[in-house]
């Protein structure tokens, strides 16, 4: 009988730990699929602003001062999430959610910004019902946008989920994901600014 | 203004009052979904129903959900060919049949849809629950959560394009909606919206259902279990999730770039403002072709288990079996452009997509006659999983050949759109995908049902499907090679009639066929007892899962088994006739670690419908309500700490020596 009963224990630990690998596996999988759903706006993108039709230029309209400064918001918003993640392993509850709400704020100014911009150009005629380039362009960046307020969201979830459930084995796991789709939004982010701020401004 | 933001462009004429057809079939339908409620109310079923099924992550009960499902739609979707057969047997010459043309349009688009999204997918995904935990020797897959919120999204999106029938209307643009004809311009009605967002709403469910279904072959496998040591399914499964993986992101942009298109004016696709209907064919097509192969490839398995196992014989060349799945898995991503040759891209392109989807017949041929070597002196059983597959070798060989023709790209110039391409797709659906699932199905019905089918209904189903497949789909390769073009509601030159005529007698026959499914099943319950499986190994089987119970427990596997060659259960079965089995009472159970049911993944679906009921009708309130009460579910799930719970030794050891007297007394 006490055999069995450490044997239990055993493969209870066991099966915990084999339960995060393929979480976090199946969570890696889900990014690959978000990627082709990039990748396909991005070809869309691409099809549409380099055929015949030349109706209204993207080019007359960015303002590329302001994309980079959205960028530098973005990019320390991920320093902050990995400042995060290593007071994480420490146990430094207080320190997680500190630095959560800092990414937070950053990552929310990033939106406020392109929102901003978003409204900027509908206005002074570059609306995404113009033509299939502004159509594309807004929903490629607009996606990535929403992404970016979806993880806002979460973040915010966490902030509020970390204080009440504690530290564990869970909770890791949930900011090891988020930490995923964070770095990831910023990769994708580096492609948007290069292929469609970068080379449409030429 | 109140008014606006509840029911959107929502109003009492959007119902077809006068349309007796869409009435009948709409009363028939609220009907049958009363009669089942009163049944579950008037038995007092209900906590029963919510807590067992509606509520259940276990992946045996959500395949058995998924079947139910299949069947439904298969008798929905089968009531569209029955109109548009007899419409087509009667409206030649000056008679106009009795469906308007924008109504037969609805009907044809319905049937494509229906067949391929909520019958072929959810039988697929039926099979994979039912047997991929069970072969590889694991208690549930992965995420048995995510494994509920993909059924019941799958449901929804089912469900709200039955209710298009009742509620407004269907797209009437062909199965795939290419624009510009689904442009708001030319589809000005809902019927495109309801097909875009109910085909999302499943959508998103299949793709959760395939990377489950990636990390659970990948991460789960019993002890020792390599890849090449996985059953031929198991294989097929994994690569046809890969393509889920992979393709279904692309459906997702496609639909909603559309849906961009007609909800907010933009011009991904319209034919001026530099929008590109092309684009939109080739990104749907960069999905579709994956897609007829995510339906095949699990067919393909369930064919390497049935031959095998009804020919008491080792499957020949597992390894080429397996290089053949992969190899197609990655050619079905370079032949999308053979949809359309026509597109005008140009002999090279046509020539790298002829030459490239002509290859695929190659890893296809092989398994063929792996199958075949795999019967070749074997003892054959003729039951019915057998009998079908008989049937699919003939009926695929032939639809793989009238494939190979139109890969040619000037053949594919005079067959494009024709009858010629319906019966081609309709027989490798039909005579593939669809006799395979039925092997399938009848296969590992005792595995989780307990009680196998009846035999003799089955032969008769079998009989009148296959020469009623014959019978209604030869014909129109008659009438394509004549030039006869796909979707015609009526037609001048009566000289087609005769044709129209037969193919309407054949779909009557598998209408018989489909009749004798039902009195199978029938038949199998009332008999449920005579047929209970009381070997737990009825086929005298290969693979893991008929080593365990029939049906399986709920923990599956109450020892994880340990594998050291492929087909395991059979070299135990050959090597204990000599030593004899290891009494279970000498085993040591442990505890077993089970997720608990949680109703979350049927609440966060319901409210998927509501946001997508509302966003075809563009009504606010609910809409908001539907997103909100989506997100608030699975926060609200997040912290619940209940999430599961241990099955205690002594009552997985009960459990078994139950079962183990059940079996000794038979």
């Amino acid at each position: 009988m006490h055999s069995d009963v450490i044997a239990a224990d055993h493969h209870h630990e066991n099966h915990h730990h084999n339960a995060d690998a393929t979480d976090v596996f199946g969570f890696w999988l889900y990014i690959m699929t978000d990627c082709i759903l990039f990748s396909c706006l991005f070809a869309t993108f691409l099809v549409l602003n380099y055929q015949s039709f030349h109706g209204i230029d993207l080019k007359y309209y960015i303002d590329l001062s302001v994309v980079l400064i959205e960028t530098f918001f973005l990019l320390a918003s991920n320093f902050t999430f990995c400042l995060a993640i290593l007071n994480l392993y420490e146990d430094k509850i207080h320190k997680v959610v500190a630095w959560l709400i800092i990414t937070f704020f950053l990552g929310a100014s990033f939106v406020f910004l392109e929102v901003k911009e978003f409204i900027h150009l509908a206005k002074s005629g570059f609306r995404w019902d113009v033509s299939g380039q502004a159509s594309s362009f807004f929903t490629l960046v607009g996606t990535h946008g929403l992404h970016v307020s979806f993880g806002l969201f979460w973040i915010l979830v966490m902030i509020f989920q970390l204080p009440i459930l504690g530290i564990s084995s869970v909770t890791k796991r949930r900011i090891t994901y988020l930490g995923l789709f964070w770095n990831f939004l910023d990769i994708v982010w580096i492609f948007v600014f290069t292929i469609v701020y970068l080379m449409g401004a030429m | 203004m109140a008014n606006n933001l509840l029911f959107g462009n929502l109003t009492l004429d959007a119902i077809p009052f006068h349309n007796p057809i869409i009435m009948g079939a709409g009363v028939f339908m609220g009907l049958v979904a009363l009669i089942v409620l009163f049944l579950i109310t008037y038995y007092r079923q209900w906590s029963y129903v919510w807590h067992e099924w509606i509520a259940s992550v276990d992946h045996k009960k959500i395949g058995i959900m998924y079947l139910i499902l299949a069947f439904v739609m298969l008798l929905r979707g089968f009531s569209d060919v029955a109109l548009m057969r007899t419409q087509q047997a009667i409206a030649a010459g000056t008679n106009m049949g009795y469906l308007p043309p924008e109504h037969y349009n609805q009907i044809f688009t319905a049937h494509g849809v229906i067949m391929i999204f909520f019958v072929a997918m959810p039988m697929m995904f039926a099979l994979l629950n039912m047997a991929v935990p069970l072969q590889i020797g694991a208690r549930d897959v992965a995420y048995p959560y995510l494994n509920s919120i993909s059924f019941w999204l799958t449901f929804v999106g089912a469900m709200l394009c039955n209710v298009s029938l009742v509620i407004g209307d269907f797209a009437a643009t062909g199965w795939l909606s290419y624009p510009p004809l689904a442009e708001l311009y030319y589809s000005p009605t809902v019927g495109v919206d309801y097909y875009v967002w109910s085909l999302q709403i499943a959508g998103v469910g299949t793709l959760l259902a395939g990377i489950n279904f990636i990390a659970t072959i990948i991460k789960m496998r019993c002890e020792g279990m390599t890849l090449m040591k996985m059953p031929v399914f198991v294989w097929s499964a994994l690569c046809a999730m890969i393509l889920v993986a992979l393709a279904f992101p692309v459906l997702t942009v496609a639909l909603g770039l559309l849906e961009l298109d007609r909800l907010f004016g933009m011009h991904f696709f319209t034919d001026f403002a530099g929008g590109n209907s092309m684009m939109y064919i080739n990104l749907i097509w960069i999905w579709g072709h994956p897609e007829v192969y995510i339906l095949i490839l699990p067919a393909f398995g369930v064919f390497s288990e049935v031959v095998a196992t009804f020919s008491q014989k080792k499957l020949f060349g597992y390894t080429t079996m397996v290089w053949a799945i992969g190899i197609i898995t990655f050619l079905s991503f370079i032949v999308w452009l053979h949809h359309f040759f026509t597109m005008g891209t140009g002999a090279d392109v046509n020539a790298f997509f002829g030459i490239a989807t002509m290859i695929i017949a190659i890893p296809t041929g092989v398994k063929v006659f792996n199958w075949l070597f795999t019967m070749y002196k074997g003892r054959i059983i003729l039951a019915t999983p057998m009998l079908w597959v008989t049937a699919f070798f003939t009926t695929f060989a032939i639809g793989g050949m009238t494939g190979v023709m139109m890969a040619v790209p000037p053949v594919d110039f005079e067959m494009h759109n024709s009858l010629f391409l319906v019966a081609h797709f309709h027989n490798v659906i039909i005579g593939g995908v669809l006799f395979g699932y039925f092997a399938g199905l009848i296969y590992w019905f005792p595995k989780a049902f307990g009680f196998s089918l009846d035999e003799k209904w089955g032969k008769r189903a079998f009989y009148f499907w296959v020469t009623g497949f014959y019978i209604a789909f030869m014909p129109l390769y008659i009438l394509g090679l004549s030039g006869f073009m796909r979707r015609m509601s009526h037609y001048a030159d009566k000289v087609f009639q005769p044709y129209f005529i037969v193919a309407a007698i054949g779909a009557g026959l598998i209408f018989i066929g489909i009749v004798m499914q039902i009195i199978q099943i029938c038949v199998s319950i009332k008999n449920r007892h005579a047929l209970r499986d009381k070997t737990d190994d009825l086929w005298n089987g290969r693979t893991l899962e008929w080593s365990i119970a029939s049906p399986a427990p709920v923990y599956n596997f109450a020892i994880l088994p340990t594998v050291d060659s492929l087909d395991q259960f059979w070299v135990n079965k050959e090597n204990h006739k000599a030593e004899g089995h290891t009494h279970p009472k000498e085993i040591h159970y442990a505890p077993i670690h089970m997720p608990k049911n949680t109703p979350a993944g049927f609440i966060i679906a319901m409210f998927s419908g509501i946001a997508g009921f509302a966003l075809v009708w563009h009504m606010l309130i609910p809409g908001v309500i539907g997103f909100i009460g989506m997100i608030a579910t699975i926060i609200a799930r997040t912290f619940s700490k209940d999430i599961d719970y241990y099955i205690d030794a002594e009552t997985v050891k009960k459990t078994e020596l139950a079962h183990l007297k059940e079996i000794a007394n038979a």
